[in-house]
């Protein structure tokens, strides 16, 4: 008798031992680019970065991002909505209802429901709200333009309508993130509190945080979706703003992973067996270019001569190969890419007969100036290849003055606008872009009522044809539809060379041999739930 | 010597309103948006102007210094644009973090520079001298942020010796005074020790040499005095320059240093002026400096009523 307990206590044990390694997957501590832990009250800060590692893991959206696959370009997904469409009864097509999913609790345990949503959407749109918080007003409320009003129907249906029929509601959603009202109630209704004990529904929980320097977040067992339970035992967030800082950081063994390591430490990283992980996502780096009045670019010939005049595969190599050559504005590939004809080859014999055609010899060249950045988010390694592209352009006959300006103040001569005097004559801007939907992606930049200071139009560009095309993008509510309009946009993008298209980011990151399952989207966000540590 | 204290204090006063000023000015030089921080980039025109309604940006200049002014009077720096954190709050606990890397340096620098020094007077022209010389010029001449860089790449990256980034596994509010964390300090502390070092060594040699070679020296040779009496009367005349030098360069470490901070990520106020600047947290860049310039207002007020109290001739000056 006393041998069967003693061999059920043992066996017992080992069962133990093995759920025990089923789920102890380790910590995962990652260095990231942000100087401050990401705002943790639900509508995050620090952009792309902040959506990343305190968004799309604390919380979710109605809709989310697809980020399972590395193969193809990621599109949206159910997330606390199980479907959405025009309510069928309305015929101005403005009147949106979305089906929520059953049985979605809050971190705190609190049910998710239609009101929840409205509570969320008041916090953000209603400034006389009690929950109202302009912090996360700040991030939110730009990101849903469309929305006029909204109401929950019952418990699991939500009704929202739009000031005029927009098809791209959809892709605004995903950008907020929903936090739990009786969280916001138990924590004296203080979003200051809140933001040390948050709530969401997302398949990460923040434990705590000390602020600039670390959080922790470990795995919300009850997630909805069962196949995106974290499998890590915690993850760690470290903010290390320094890229130098950061490799020394993964090579001395205090984090495993690092977001962005300059390319020229990649080669000594792959040699000291990091893995460097990279892939295409929804990025570009461009010269906007300015099509006021007097703008050179205005002319088509001077526009096609200089996307014949880079060397982009050169280009590749000064990055050590970290970037993407562009084949349009959005990397090839893409579902929103299309067929353009106009190929954007290195062809600087072709871009030379273009420029003679309109007047510019490289002895006689086209003289201008444009606005550049040392330094900024997404700008990548902007000095050097903003002068690799103004040894291209000079080799054809482009004359390029650089004027640089410090990346914030660049951002704020973009918002006012190519005929600003804070532009001070420059006739293109190297900017980056954040282009992972309709309006990001194409509308913000060309719309003729989006000219500054109505909105980012920063060239001034206006083509009623391309207005035409955005307003059947907001029109066409079939996402099938909506695609071949999307890509017909692009098509005309690049066919009418309408930026000087140059690369793509690979969001590259490095970490340790040890980082195990990781799948890197095709997109500004990522899944941490797959991922697990060797021993 | 009360008097002249409460005299002193009472300078004080317009030095620091002329601190506060210029600190409030300072930052509005530099150009750049500070809502940047913390609104998406397209935000429309409408939308930046509400927000910078709700934070006083669109009042003038002076109006908001009026306000900055009274508030700080009440001890409230503001909140900070960018976290919404209390700037009091966050410079409190970057002032703690500072004070600790500088306490080391401070150690590791004068008792280094004081040795070096000495070794290098008392053996001016030998193979010792040179040594110590090379030591201390390499100090003040290598670029910190230079050194710092290569003791991460030797003693972190390649030997995994010690650790290169932070305040500890837990952070710096879980800080202690055990090997499990003060590992993490040696090399910033190190690297920032390097400076004072060199300028405590170069003067310390210069004073010893310099006494050694007077006529009392001589004399208290001739008349037979051991050496280790000639070296305590050596200290004790070199002792009030080098304490004026090593006064100057402790102002200088506790004021922390961005660079060193920013490349070990140590969370002090190099590291949160760095952040600040970087993402145009006015409130938090005004409340840091405010703060780091009070402090060496205080310490020059310290140091004059001690070398008062310790001269009576300074206080009839």
């Amino acid at each position: 008798m006393r041998s069967l307990a003693l061999r059920t206590v043992c066996v017992l044990a080992l069962l133990q031992s093995f759920a025990g390694s089923a789920w102890a997957q380790g910590t995962l501590r990652i260095g990231m680019t942000a100087s401050d832990i990401p705002l943790t009250t639900g509508q995050t800060d620090n952009g792309g970065e902040g959506q990343r590692f305190m968004g799309y893991t604390v919380y979710d959206a109605l809709i989310n991002w697809d980020l399972s696959s590395a193969t193809k370009p990621s599109d949206l997904m159910p997330g606390l909505a199980l479907s959405w469409g025009l309510d069928p009864a309305e015929a101005a097509k403005t009147k949106w209802l979305f089906k929520l999913r059953p049985g979605v609790k809050f971190h705190d345990g609190s049910d998710f429901t239609a009101e929840s949503v409205v509570w969320n959407l008041d916090k953000l749109l209603k400034n006389d709200a009690p929950q109202f918080d302009p912090r996360q007003s700040a991030q939110g409320k730009s990101r849903i333009p469309a929305v006029a009003s909204y109401r929950a129907v019952d418990p699991l249906t939500l009704e929202i309508t739009t000031k005029s029929p927009d098809a791209t509601l959809p892709y605004q959603l995903a950008w907020i993130l929903m936090s739990s009202p009786a969280n916001w109630e138990k924590q004296g209704k203080s979003w200051d509190n809140v933001a040390k004990s948050p709530s969401g529904t997302g398949p990460w929980r923040l434990t705590g945080f000390v602020p600039r320097e670390r959080a922790e977040l470990v795995p919300n067992p009850g997630y909805w979706d069962k196949a995106r339970v974290p499998k890590l035992d915690k993850m760690v967030l470290i903010p290390l703003p320094e890229a130098n800082a950061r490799v020394a950081a993964l090579r001395s063994g205090q984090v495993d992973w690092i977001e962005a390591p300059a390319p020229d430490a990649a080669q000594s990283l792959t040699s000291a067996g990091f893995k460097i992980v990279m892939n295409a996502y929804p990025h570009n780096w461009t010269w906007h270019l300015s099509r006021a009045e007097g703008s050179p670019w205005n002319d088509i010939r001077v526009r096609k001569a200089a996307n014949l005049a880079i060397d982009r595969e050169g280009m590749k190599e000064l990055l050590s190969g970290m970037m993407i050559p562009a084949e349009g504005f959005f990397p090839p590939g893409h579902q929103w890419f299309g067929k353009p004809s106009f190929k954007l080859e290195y062809k600087p014999e072709e871009a030379k007969k273009l420029l003679k055609e309109a007047g510019f010899t490289p002895e006689k060249p086209l003289v201008t100036k444009i606005l550049i950045s040392p330094s900024g988010s997404g700008q990548m390694q902007p000095l050097p290849m903003n002068e690799f592209v103004q040894q291209n352009l000079a080799d054809v006959g482009i004359k390029v003055d650089f004027e640089v300006v410090e990346w914030n103040q660049l951002i704020n001569i973009w918002r006012a606008g190519a005929k600003d005097a804070s532009s001070r004559g420059g006739t293109a801007m190297n900017y980056t872009y954040f282009i992972q939907d309709p309006f990001t992606g194409f509308i913000r930049h060309l719309q003729c009522n989006l000219a500054p200071p109505a909105g980012t139009n920063w060239g001034n560009y206006c083509d009623p044809e391309m207005d035409k095309l955005f307003d059947q993008v907001r029109n066409t509510f079939d996402p099938k539809e909506q695609t071949a309009i999307l890509q017909k946009i692009h098509e005309k993008y690049v066919d009418d060379a309408l930026f000087l298209m140059v690369t793509h980011d690979v969001n590259p990151r490095a970490m340790t041999a040890k980082v195990k399952g990781f799948v890197q989207a095709q997109n500004w966000f990522q899944d941490f739930s797959p991922i697990t540590m060797d021993k | 010597m009360l008097l002249y204290a409460l005299k002193r204090l009472v300078y004080v006063l317009p030095v620091a309103f002329g601190v506060s000023i210029v600190c409030f000015l300072l930052v509005h030089l530099a150009p750049g948006d500070p809502l940047t921080a913390i609104m998406p980039i397209d935000a429309t025109a409408e939308q930046q102007a509400q927000m910078r309604a709700a934070y006083g940006f669109d009042k003038p200049l002076p109006v908001q210094y009026g306000i900055w002014l009274f508030k700080v009077l009440q001890g409230d720096l503001g909140a900070s644009i960018a976290s919404g954190r209390p700037v009091a709050s966050e410079v409190g606990r970057a002032v703690g973090n500072s004070l600790i890397l500088a306490s080391l340096a401070t150690l590791i620098g004068f008792g280094f520079g004081t040795f070096f020094g000495f070794v290098a007077g008392y053996f001016r022209g030998s193979p010792l001298d040179r040594l110590a010389s090379v030591v201390s010029i390499l100090g003040v001449s290598v670029p910190h942020y230079w050194l710092g860089m290569v003791m991460v790449i030797v003693f972190s990256a390649l030997l995994g010796w010690l650790p290169s980034t932070g305040a500890g596994p837990g952070g710096s509010t879980a800080w202690r005074f055990d090997w499990e964390h003060l590992q993490y300090i040696i090399l910033p502390a190190v690297t920032m020790s390097a400076i004072p070092m060199g300028i405590i060594a170069r003067t310390v040699r210069a004073l010893v040499a310099d006494i050694l070679s007077q006529d009392f020296v001589q004399a208290l040779r001739a008349k037979g005095m051991g050496e280790w009496p000639v070296f305590k009367h050596v200290v004790r005349n070199a002792a009030p320059t080098a304490l004026a030098v090593m006064g100057l360069q402790l102002g200088y470490l506790l004021g922390g240093s961005i660079l060193i901070e920013t490349v070990f990520a140590w969370p002090g106020t190099g590291f949160l002026l760095n952040t600040a600047i970087f993402q145009r947290d006015l409130p938090l860049l005004q409340g840091t400096i405010l703060v780091l310039a009070l402090f060496f207002v205080a310490l020059n007020l310290i140091v004059d009523v001690l070398q008062s109290s310790l001269d009576p001739r300074i206080q009839r000056g």
